[in-house]
């Protein structure tokens, strides 16, 4: 599939949050497109992911807590809080999906969180340059439910 | 979807898809924010056109944005006319872009009085006796 590392979420202690018996995968969704936010959002929540979204990275760094380490220690005994998938769009303005997978791969805090990109561009040299810089999957927009589905199996180890 | 055909591709019927007993009017709301954001995008291109200076790095940043919209509600005819005025952009051809964003305008518009009739008999036909997904 790709040729950056596949590691499972059970492998980088990915810690299963329950809610009402249920795992939810914690998603933090990051678009500055507004249609494109509301898509991915209503394909995690069918997917029974709990959603969170941002319409840019600063947003999204602000709610992980990057570079704050008294919010950080909230984030982390706070389960509701605890994000275990950003998926992000690589073209947005200001800071790109790319730098801000390199920002979340380079935080000692935030580095296991895997970082899925996605782009409306089917670029071999940015979709390699992502995988390269420790994302975890690339997907192409628009997003259609068996890609959800398919990111799903993929982070939770199963081969379809 | 018959009066809709050759406007929307498959990824309208990937939108209905997700529509449930939860959210039954789904596509409706996300053809709804569609309109109400491309109108605010047609509205800065056309003042960053009226102006007269072509700055096309912006111009191709608002139909960056416009056509990423159109993609994701498989607005087809739409998304052709913006990826033809990016290409204006991208060779800095100003008369071309004018054309063509009159083009886009037009499908545009044709889309929203498309999608208003197909919602209004979705409505008259009441809801779906089967939910497409169970939940």
């Amino acid at each position: 599939m790709n040729s950056g590392s596949c590691s499972s979420l059970m492998d980088v202690g990915y810690d299963h949050q329950h809610h009402d018996g249920h795992e939810q995968l914690h998603v933090l969704a990051v678009d500055d497109n507004l249609i494109d936010r509301k898509l991915v959002e209503k394909l995690l929540k069918i997917s029974s992911c709990k959603v969170t979204t941002a319409e840019n990275a600063i947003r999204a760094l602000e709610y992980l807590g990057f570079g704050d380490q008294n919010q950080h220690m909230d984030a982390l005994t706070n389960n509701d809080l605890k994000v275990n998938l950003i998926i992000t769009d690589y073209c947005m303005p200001g800071m790109t999906g790319f730098e801000l997978l390199k920002k979340v791969k380079e935080s000692s805090n935030l580095k296991e969180i895997p970082v899925v990109i996605m782009s409306s561009e089917n670029i071999p040299t940015r979709i390699n340059k992502c995988l390269a810089s420790g994302a975890q999957m690339f997907m192409q927009k628009p997003l259609k439910l068996s890609d959800v589905e398919k990111l799903k199996c993929h982070l939770m180890n199963c081969r379809s | 979807m018959g009066k809709c055909q050759g406007y929307l591709d498959e990824q309208f019927i990937e939108l209905e898809e997700l529509q449930d007993d939860v959210n039954p009017n789904f596509v409706e709301e996300v053809a709804t924010l569609y309109f109400k954001d491309s109108a605010r995008l047609i509205n800065n291109i056309d003042q960053a056109l009226e102006r007269g200076s072509f700055d096309f790095n912006r111009l191709d940043s608002y139909m960056h944005q416009f056509k990423g919209s159109s993609s994701s509600i498989g607005a087809s005819k739409v998304k052709t006319e913006c990826t033809m005025f990016r290409e204006y952009c991208r060779v800095g051809n100003a008369e071309g872009c004018l054309r063509t964003f009159q083009q886009v305008k037009k499908e545009h518009a044709r889309l929203r009085k498309k999608l208003e009739h197909y919602f209004q008999l979705a409505r008259q036909a009441g809801p779906k006796e089967t939910a497409r997904r169970s939940k």
